[in-house]
């Protein structure tokens, strides 16, 4: 039987939506409140949903502690309480949510073997949330 | 008609343990972790379960909620709610009680007597930042 398995996670950040290519009045047109210049930060709060066949020895998708851990150590390490601009993987990439969500979808893909990543949903307030499912 | 997807949300009380007879201690201590203590613990537990159909043009209902609320309650959460899942549901004398498989039970316990509509998704949630979503899925 195949069952999908989703974990809660939080993590806190900083970030300021400017790209470069846009002059300064498109940038605060586009970005609004967003692109002041000296940023602002959000705690946000990361879905991990992940499926498989339950294993009939343990009654799991996969090991909690394990995809607990690679969270901690690839997604929460990387990114609770920095400036995400900063980040090499923002260097040529505005911090949206969007992308940031397509940057955790790609690191747990490749860093999480134990169980096929399905989506990645992270909200930056209560009241704006993004999914990614892959290409 | 169009499809339309409805929700039923209610919650139960259970405790349960995480151990499995074929595995050492030692294997059952570092799979589980503290699940495995066999005194038990408990959860609160969320139950979501979606059911589809077309809009009966007559009532504007895709079920009728009060009977799905009567199947809930016989099905699931009379033989669920404050029970110990291990020794007292059928289901979890050979699985264990994890969340992953309490979904596909409830599902199983659902589908056979959901005549009303069909079953389209069951989310059990063990805590607010962990749940399982069963489709039916072999």
């Amino acid at each position: 039987m195949k069952a999908h398995l989703t974990r809660r996670y939080i993590f806190s950040a900083s970030h300021r939506l400017h790209c470069d290519e846009l002059t300064g009045e498109q940038n605060r047109a586009v970005y609004g409140k967003c692109n002041n210049p000296h940023g602002h930060g959000h705690n946000y709060a990361l879905e991990v949903t992940v499926s498989g066949q339950v294993n009939p020895a343990t009654g799991m998708v996969c090991n909690l502690l394990e995809l607990d851990e690679a969270v901690r150590r690839e997604v929460q390490d990387r990114f609770d309480h920095v400036n995400l601009n900063l980040c090499p993987e923002f260097k040529a990439a505005v911090p949206t949510t969007e992308n940031l969500s397509e940057v955790i979808f790609q690191i747990l893909q490749r860093t999480f073997c134990s169980a096929h990543l399905e989506r990645v949903r992270l909200e930056e307030t209560a009241m704006n949330s993004f999914e990614y499912c892959g290409s | 008609m169009p499809m339309v997807y409805l929700t039923r949300k209610c919650e139960f009380s259970a405790s349960h343990y995480y151990h499995n007879p074929e595995f050492t201690e030692e294997e059952n201590q570092r799979i589980f972790g503290k699940c495995a203590n066999l005194n038990g613990h408990g959860h609160n537990y969320t139950l979501e379960v979606t059911v589809k159909g077309d809009v009966d043009p007559r009532t504007g209902f895709v079920v009728d909620l009060k009977e799905l609320k009567e199947i809930l309650n016989r099905e699931v959460l009379d033989a669920l709610d404050h029970r110990h899942l291990n020794k007292e549901v059928p289901e979890f004398a050979t699985q264990i009680p994890t969340t992953e498989n309490l979904a596909i039970a409830i599902w199983n316990r659902l589908e056979s007597r959901m005549h009303i509509a069909r079953l389209h998704r069951v989310r059990v949630y063990e805590l607010p930042d962990l749940f399982v979503d069963f489709y039916g899925e072999p």
